[in-house]
């Protein structure tokens, strides 16, 4: 796991859990601080996934974010009250 | 609103090239998709501070790029790109266009995916990745942490992660040792940069008087129920399982070409790296005009190298513009063209030490992470005939999920091009259109 000593002040929700993180942090870096390596499962077999580049490139750490779907939470900075939901499965029509 | 050139990528190619363009008069707008500027090499930099010498040069340059005079728009992510040098990109949730007379794409590099079985499991990351959450939020690998694969920046990883207060259970050398035989005769070369070679002896020595085990391994998987739990891999001639929460994998770096290859550029097959980039002149010039790369988009040199190559590709793109004359761009390249002869100098030694060696994946090994396809299935449809990766698509849904092939695109042409009994190269690669970042319908309808 990644860790660090230093906790921050900023409050993020990920499905409704308290999580701080620090200015600076991106949310999935942030999520990662608090031990969380499950941001979703997959649409096709719905097998679990986490942030694995860290860089917008391989859109595994994909979440809602504050009502906002399909967000890449490596790119995104974390702000105090964040709501973050993991998208689970397919997409109902 | 048009400006004389728009630079993609504020890493260390588009900060140079940032500051030498405004030097030379040109107006310059550098969008980015980070929160700061600085690439991967310093990455909030700005907010760490400077530890050694390279930090507090890479500081002074990032000062110099801020009081340029280039607009820089962090947080952007570029999708779309016209010929006649229209930049699309959203930016804080509205989609924006730039008109450059020039574009410069400095893109940088992307780690070479590293495919074993197990690989999607959460926990499984990859070094640069790691290094990207230390660097930005200062996390560190906790001792049940494990480093497996090749290349210079694993070494630079773990040696940051133990300054940092991290710790790691091993590292597993993934690398081909008879490379080492082969590397020898680039000694000569690579010693004009000593500085740079003895850096990677530090490093090595470092990570060794940790007690950290270097182990040469190889046929890694990673396992666990939900998320990673172990790794199982062979060394000295036997198995090894190991209890594992974190597994982070690296085998070097490869240009990104979703820009280049959605805009048509002519590529190249690099032998030595073992991988594609643009064709361009020596002064970043690609085949469809106006488009200019620079740094480790145009083909993997370095940091510093990039650095050096920004600059240059400045000098080209004010005289393309008519601001300078052939011989004060020539004059005034000269100095950067020697210094990056220089840092040049080792990458034949590091490109045969670490050479990537072709995958041999088991059936059930995914290739593509977004659609689930593994190499059984890519294997399967070249039995039923198929060609390249463009076809591929079509067989199997390989490279169609959200990360448009960056994950899988390299992978998936060697396990066709074995199955084919084809040279790599031969495989066409995948045709990359625009918008190649995800957009939403809301996004494009905002756009003026």
């Amino acid at each position: 796991m990644l860790t660090r000593s230093e906790q921050g002040s900023l409050i993020l929700y990920f499905a409704g859990r308290a999580v701080t993180a620090r200015e600076g942090d991106s949310v999935a870096a942030a999520l990662l601080a608090a031990g969380i390596q499950v941001f979703r499962t997959t649409a096709i077999s719905g097998a679990p996934r986490g942030p694995f580049c860290m860089m917008g490139a391989c859109f595994e750490c994909l979440a809602e974010v504050d009502g906002r779907s399909g967000v890449p939470t490596c790119l995104t900075p974390a702000r105090n009250g964040m709501r973050i939901e993991p998208r689970d499965g397919a997409r109902g029509i | 609103m048009t400006v004389d050139l728009v630079i993609v990528g504020a890493g260390p190619a588009g900060v140079s090239a940032a500051i030498e363009a405004t030097e030379r008069g040109l107006s310059v707008v550098v969008m980015d998709e980070n929160p700061a500027s600085g690439g991967r090499f310093r990455q909030a930099l700005e907010t760490r501070g400077a530890r050694d010498a390279d930090d507090e040069e890479g500081l002074e340059i990032l000062r110099a790029f801020g009081a340029c005079g280039a607009t820089a728009h962090h947080g952007a992510s570029v999708w779309a790109i016209e010929p006649d040098g229209s930049v699309y990109f959203s930016h804080n949730g509205a989609v924006r266009m730039v008109r450059g007379q020039r574009v410069l794409l400095a893109t940088g590099a992307a780690e070479r995916p590293l495919p074993i079985p197990g690989w999607t499991l959460p926990g499984v990351m990859t070094v640069g990745a790691a290094q990207i959450a230390l660097k930005t939020s200062g996390l560190v690998p906790d001792g049940a942490t494990w480093i497996a694969g090749q290349g210079p920046l694993l070494l630079l990883y773990a040696v940051q992660a133990l300054r940092a207060g991290g710790r790691l259970a091993g590292v597993l050398d993934l690398s081909d040792r008879r490379q080492r035989w082969k590397a020898v005769r680039h000694l000569p070369l690579a010693s004009r940069g000593i500085g740079e070679l003895r850096k990677g002896v530090r490093w090595r020595r470092e990570i060794a008087r940790a007690g950290i085990p270097w182990l040469p391994a190889s046929d890694l998987r990673a396992e666990g129920d939900g998320a990673l739990r172990r790794i199982v891999f062979q060394t000295g001639g036997r198995s090894r399982t190991e209890p594992a929460t974190l597994l982070l994998l690296h085998d070097g770096v490869v240009p990104s070409l979703q820009l280049t290859r959605a805009l048509g550029c002519d590529h190249r097959w690099d032998t030595a790296q073992q991988c594609w980039h643009p064709a361009s002149n020596e002064w970043g010039q690609t085949s469809v005009p106006h488009v200019f790369v620079a740094g480790d988009g145009g083909g993997i040199i370095g940091a510093k190298a990039a650095t050096l190559a920004g600059r240059l590709t400045a000098l080209g793109i004010a005289h393309d513009l008519g601001r300078i004359d052939r011989a004060t761009r020539d004059s005034a390249a000269a100095p950067s063209r020697r210094a990056q002869a220089r840092h040049l100098a080792i990458r034949p030694l590091l490109d045969t030490l670490y050479a990537h060696r072709p995958v041999s994946l088991s059936d059930e090994t995914l290739v593509c992470r977004c659609e689930e396809v593994t190499a059984g299935h890519i294997r399967h449809a070249a039995a039923l005939g198929c060609l390249g990766l463009n076809q591929l698509k079509a067989f199997t849904r390989c490279g169609m999920g959200p990360c448009q092939g960056r994950m899988c695109g390299t992978t998936a042409a060697e396990v066709l091009a074995a199955a084919r009994g084809v040279a790599t190269e031969l495989i066409e690669p995948l045709r990359t259109r625009f918008p190649t970042k995800p957009l939403t319908v809301g996004e494009l309808a905002g756009l003026d």
